[in-house]
């Protein structure tokens, strides 16, 4: 029985303990990622990191992802867990963790997931800078002030 | 770069068999004006109502950004002309002000089916499969076809969509486009509304990120006579300062991702999303 967990956490992620949730008999291979808070976005300096959800529906679709993971791919074990609140730089934001029998499926699995949570999750990244500016990253460029026309945008 | 889509209500006509103003017929307590711009002004970036010159200070019309026809007798191309000659740039999304029936779903489907390279994208009456010329759009070019049309001695636009070769795509709802002129027929569809007019629902809306900022709250119950989440972002925006459009944001319906034009009840719960940066 595969085990499915998309969480989300208000303190530190425990990378240990959620690696070893993943552990199983039958697999030989097991791939991690981990997305860390850095100090510079798009050539300002960050000083921290605001990560917001909308939880009722991230952690319904997050679920589906890992379980659309594990049927593609085939692993045996994946998980995710998602920071929120305040993060310093440094911090983990998010781990995405897959278990298999080969390490090629873990390895897919596990990026599978980092760029569907990045793409279709509720989530919001506020960026507090050096200088004292702040904002949220993907929304502060399609904003349409009164009277022009907007642009189309990409999502993701 | 695409052209704008703007919007236009045509309230020039005579409405002679009518005997009254057909754009100050009221239906479940509004008047045909104000439902046609509330429709017409959730699909576009800007709205007008075009009308005649003596017209422009009537009470039911002055609320309202005006085009002013400049060629009297000559039906409502006079009102489109007028307006692709303001904003020759601009797309027109043309309606006419006699269609109470008209619903939400049958203009979302015309700006979702919008044949910008067609000269005009309009929608086969299912009646007799003719093009329905006053609930159409016209792109910028059809403005010097039909300044051409009209040095010919023409002023029938259905037939100038014909002879262009204009899109032509079918109503998601027959009856949306059944026109009123007659006293009786009015009185048809007013009961018909009225018979349709939902009380105004019960709604709890919850904001994120910079929605969140920009309402200063998290949450809010409150009443709304919106049938789609389309229309309540766009009555939310009178009320705060958002700088999203709709086209970057996404819908939410009750905690599931959610069509724009879905139908809202009493009791849902409505989050806007803006563009997501996870991970």
């Amino acid at each position: 029985m595969a085990v499915v967990t998309f969480r989300f956490s208000h303190a530190p992620i425990e990378v240990e303990r959620l690696r070893r949730m993943l552990a199983d008999p039958g697999c030989g291979g097991f791939a991690s990622f981990e997305g860390w808070v850095r100090n510079h976005n798009e050539g300002a300096e960050v000083r921290h990191l605001e990560y917001e959800a909308f939880e009722a529906l991230a952690v319904r679709e997050g679920e589906r992802i890992i379980q659309e993971a594990i049927t593609r791919f085939g692993v045996t074990r994946a998980a995710c867990e998602h920071r929120l609140g305040d993060l310093s730089i440094g911090e983990v934001a998010v781990w995405v963790g897959a278990s298999a029998p080969h390490r090629n499926e873990a390895f897919l699995a596990a990026r599978y997931i980092i760029d569907e949570v990045k793409h279709r999750l509720p989530i919001w990244k506020k960026e507090h800078y050096v200088n004292g500016d702040s904002g949220w990253v993907n929304c502060e460029r399609c904003a349409t002030p009164a009277g022009e026309a907007p642009h189309s945008h990409p999502r993701g | 770069m695409d052209a704008p889509l703007y919007g236009l209500v045509l309230t020039g006509g005579r409405s002679t068999r009518m005997g009254q103003d057909k754009a100050a017929l009221a239906y479940a307590g509004r008047t045909q004006l104000e439902r046609a711009m509330a429709l017409v002004s959730a699909h576009v970036d800007r709205a007008w109502v075009s009308v005649r010159p003596e017209q422009r200070a009537d009470p039911v019309r002055a609320p309202f950004a005006q085009i002013v026809d400049t060629r009297p007798d000559i039906g409502p191309v006079a009102g489109i002309l007028a307006a692709q000659q303001s904003q020759p740039q601009a797309a027109w999304l043309v309606l006419a002000c006699d269609l109470p029936l008209l619903d939400e779903a049958t203009l979302a489907h015309l700006v979702a089916s919008r044949a910008k390279q067609a000269v005009a994208t309009a929608y086969r009456s299912s009646r007799d499969g003719l093009p329905e010329p006053l609930c159409a759009i016209y792109e910028p070019r059809s403005h010097a076809l039909l300044e051409s049309y009209l040095q010919g001695g023409r002023n029938c636009p259905r037939k100038f969509l014909i002879e262009t070769g204009a899109q032509l795509i079918d109503e998601p709802n027959p009856q949306a486009l059944d026109n009123v002129n007659t006293p009786s027929e009015y009185g048809a569809a007013s009961e018909r509304l009225a018979g349709n007019h939902m009380p105004p629902k019960q709604l709890t809306v919850q904001y994120f990120a910079l929605l969140r900022e920009q309402a200063g709250r998290r949450e809010e119950a409150l009443e709304s006579a919106a049938g789609t989440p389309r229309e309540l972002y766009q009555e939310l925006r009178q009320r705060y300062p958002f700088t999203l459009g709709s086209e970057v944001l996404r819908v939410a319906v009750n905690s599931e991702f959610a069509d724009w034009s879905t139908q809202l009840r009493t009791g849902d719960t409505v989050v806007f999303i803006p563009p997501v940066a996870g991970g």
